[in-house]
């Protein structure tokens, strides 16, 4: 039998044709076997979304990621707009609402800020993770368990250097792990943010 | 030939200078023929003693107006009005026979003379009220609806006293008479020299009238729309509007033979076509010819007055006259008061009857035919009946002018109610007012449908959709729509220039109803734009913008990139669009019209420019969007 967990990729991108990080990181995702990859705004161009679909993507993975740009410390309108639409009570969250109780969520972001900016007395004077609690909050009604968002800081200069292939070849590995069950949740949790460099995974799968 | 021709230009002259100068003047329409008959008959002298003739003819045009009035009321409606018409009619004629006939006897008459001058001024003129409540949409208030209650009553309740009268004969007079029995309303008179019931005993009459109308109603329910299905698939206007007078002479026909009314009998076949589809067709075919017979009855009124014994007698027909109508004014306010008519529907319906009416002319010539009132009674009698008449269209303006306005509160809140029941008429239910009607029943919004394929229409009646035949470019047909209530036209039919037509005589009757038209190409959206159309929608337009769609995806540009690329270019199209109405002219064909054919050319080269990337400032509202902080549009 498959042992293997279900990954889903929702990502949301509207400026894709700017993006040289999301690219590379939309290349990788899409080649990895038992990860679904949905680019939410080629799918609801329109802003009209399939409530049923998507929640029956949400019953039959059991790893959601979402993939964003940080636009005003949030996520891209539509990704808003899935979250309104697709986490409804009585589905995600309220009475009789845990239908996807017990899934693991992680968001994959990139931000045009270098890592400095984000800390207080910082331009952004909050942390990341910080900045993100209402992701997290969601998460936590909908009783997934949060793991801290994968990280690409500065992603516009990103491309120059030669962060971004370390950042995507931690992708990759971060992706094959959450198939695998082989990430350290426990570890994962004592991190603000998951970078290529600090991800916490094992070589086999919990026994 | 000549003489016909001659006629005919002398009354039609008449109708046409008179009516619409009495319009003008707030006066109706009924008043404006009735004094177009004065000026010709006594005054000019044009036309004389073929009047009588040409009064039967018209007189024809009630029947049809019962028709009309059939046509409006279902089966339903009409159960429902049962009490008033029993109750209300019924004892408003049985009260004022006996009132009038206590009065006559008071002047000396002796009481079979009395009782014969009751039934005669008991009755009300169906012509003139109807006419004139419909002129002023006031039928639909309680006020019409009991007016028209009573004057259905007295119109059936003249069969019984047709009956009644010959038994009243004085045999002193009875030499004199020439014992014709003419009989009825409207065509009795040449009903009763064809006869299906002469020599037949009572049960048997009453068995072969019940048949005739079980015909009428039967014949309506079952054989009339397959029939009408047939003639419509002929797809030839006039044999339509000849099969619907057909329909409205048989059945006349089908009555006298009988010894029915034949204006009850055309009111039935109308309340049993009141559910067909075939409705408001019917209704636009026989109004013409209703408003001319009509018309030309009043002239004959009008003519038909006697002046040199009108002026020997003034006053006493004067006095009779007024103390007619005071009487059957007030027997009415007491019944109005009885059956709870409050505010301005109490005084129209106390006003509006309060006449002598056409049938009155009818029993009178009975009368005296049956030796049952002396010629010379009965001429100065019925002077009262014209003068009467005469008079009615000042009553409606005492209504107008004096009641309405102390009450014009309640009328305001009246009108209130109408528009709220407003619904949505689509005119043309192919591929375009389909999805349009489907959408509004859906959400709950009543639709009125007309379509020009027979068809189509009963397709759509077996889906329960309320669909009507006709050709909605004809006025009088969107009239019987109910473009007077509705609060929104959709004109979805094929044809550019009908639609157009219907556009603007929508707007011209109705400038507060919202119009959303069909338009072929551009120069159709200008059009309709001129004509007044709120919403134009370009028939391909948007069908054709997501074939774009997919063909630019095609090519793998990324859907959400599509999307921002369309919505420019149909943005710019629209803006290209109101630019250029600017300098329409409908007169100039475009290709001539030198300033838009070099504006047109511009804006194509803008639109090509920005979305081929070329011009400086291409893709800009595109790129903007989502750029990354610090970046330019490249």
């Amino acid at each position: 039998m498959d042992q293997s967990s279900k990954v889903l990729v929702l990502y949301a991108h509207p400026g894709q044709r700017y993006s040289k990080a999301n690219e590379q990181l939309t290349r990788v995702a899409n080649g990895i076997r038992d990860v679904t990859f949905v680019d939410l705004y080629a799918e609801y161009p329109r802003f009209k979304i399939d409530v049923a679909t998507e929640q029956e993507r949400l019953l039959t993975h059991d790893v959601i990621i979402f993939q964003f740009p940080l636009f005003w410390y949030s996520t891209p309108a539509l990704l808003k707009e899935w979250q309104d639409l697709v986490l409804e009570y009585g589905f995600a969250y309220g009475e009789g609402g845990d239908r996807i109780a017990g899934k693991l969520f992680l968001p994959v972001v990139t931000a045009g800020g270098p890592e400095d900016f984000y800390q207080p007395g910082g331009r952004n004077n909050f942390r990341l993770r910080e900045l993100l609690t209402p992701l997290e909050q969601t998460a936590n009604l909908c009783g997934l368990r949060f793991i801290a968002p994968y990280t690409l800081f500065a992603a516009l200069r990103a491309p120059g250097d030669s962060r971004l292939e370390r950042h995507s070849a931690g992708y990759e590995k971060l992706l094959q792990a959450l198939r695998d069950d082989r990430l350290d949740l426990e570890a994962a949790a004592e991190l603000p943010v998951l970078t290529a460099e600090t991800l916490p995974i094992r070589e086999e799968a919990k026994a | 030939m000549t003489g016909l021709l001659f006629q005919a230009f002398v009354y039609l002259c008449a109708a046409v200078i008179a009516v619409p100068v009495a319009k003008r003047l707030g006066l109706g329409s009924v008043l404006g023929y009735l004094i177009a008959g004065i000026v010709i008959g006594p005054l000019l002298g044009l036309v004389g003693s073929e009047t009588q003739g040409i009064q039967h003819i018209a007189e024809f045009g009630v029947v049809m107006m019962l028709f009309l009035v059939g046509l409006e009321l279902e089966p339903r409606n009409l159960w429902n009005m049962r009490s008033k018409l029993l109750g209300l009619g019924g004892l408003q004629v049985g009260l004022t026979i006996l009132l009038v006939m206590a009065g006559a006897m008071a002047l000396g008459q002796p009481w079979t003379i009395a009782l014969a001058i009751g039934l005669v001024f008991s009755l009300s003129s169906t012509a003139i009220v109807l006419q004139t409540l419909n002129e002023k949409g006031l039928m639909k208030s309680d006020g019409g609806q009991s007016s028209f209650s009573v004057l259905l009553f007295q119109d059936i309740a003249v069969i019984p006293m047709l009956a009644l009268i010959p038994l009243l004969a004085l045999p002193e007079l009875a030499g004199h008479g020439d014992g014709h029995g003419g009989g009825g309303h409207g065509g009795g008179d040449h009903g009763a020299e064809m006869s299906l019931i002469t020599g037949l005993v009572g049960w048997q009459v009453a068995l072969v009238n019940i048949a005739a109308v079980a015909a009428v109603v039967g014949g309506g329910h079952y054989l009339s729309r397959p029939l009408f299905r047939f003639i419509a698939k002929a797809k030839l206007r006039e044999i339509f509007t000849a099969a619907a007078l057909l329909l409205v002479v048989a059945i006349a026909f089908l009555m006298t033979l009988v010894g029915l009314s034949p204006a009850l009998g055309t009111f039935l076949a109308g309340v049993v076509l009141a559910n067909s589809e075939f409705r408001h067709e019917l209704e636009s075919d026989i109004e013409p010819f209703k408003g001319l017979l009509l018309g030309l009855f009043f002239i004959t009124v009008g003519a038909g007055i006697d002046f040199g014994l009108l002026f020997d007698n003034i006053l006493a027909v004067l006095g009779l006259t007024i103390g007619l109508m005071l009487l059957k004014a007030l027997v009415l306010l007491g019944l109005a008061l009885v059956f709870k008519l409050r505010g301005a529907d109490q005084w129209l319906f106390t006003l509006a009857l309060a006449q002598a009416g056409e049938f009155g002319f009818v029993l009178l010539s009975f009368t005296v035919q049956n030796s049952v009132i002396p010629a010379d009674i009965a001429a100065l009698l019925l002077l009262v009946v014209a003068l009467s008449m005469l008079l009615t269209p000042a009553l409606f303006i005492l209504f107008d002018k004096v009641v309405l306005p102390r009450l014009t509160r309640d009328q305001e809140r009246e009108a209130d109610e109408i528009t709220e029941k407003g619904a949505a008429i689509i005119a043309g239910m192919g591929r375009f007012g389909q999805v349009i009607n489907r959408v509004l029943k859906s959400n709950g919004y009543d639709t009125v449908v007309l379509d020009v394929s027979a068809e189509m229409v009963e397709g759509f009646r077996r889906f329960g959709i309320g669909a009507f035949y006709g050709d909605a470019s004809r006025p009088d047909l969107l009239h019987s729509a109910g473009l007077a209530e509705a609060s929104l036209l959709v004109v979805a039919i094929d044809d550019v220039e009908r639609t157009t037509e219907i556009v603007k005589h929508a707007r011209r009757e109705q400038p507060d109803l919202h119009i959303i038209a069909r338009a072929r190409n551009r120069q159709h959206v200008y059009e309709l734009y001129k004509a007044g159309a709120n919403d134009i929608v370009r028939e391909t337009f948007d069908s054709a913008v997501r074939a774009s769609r997919y063909a630019l995806e095609s090519f793998g540009v990324h859907p959400h990139e599509v999307e921002k690329l369309v919505t420019v270019f149909v943005d710019h199209d629209r803006q290209a669009i109101r630019r250029l109405a600017a300098l329409y002219d409908p007169d100039i064909p475009v290709f001539e019209n030198e300033p838009y054919m070099k504006l047109a050319r511009e804006i194509e080269k803008e639109i090509e420019d920005t979305l081929s990337n070329r011009s400086p400032d291409a893709h800009e509202t595109v790129k903007r969007a989502w750029l990354p902080p610090g970046n330019t549009p490249d």
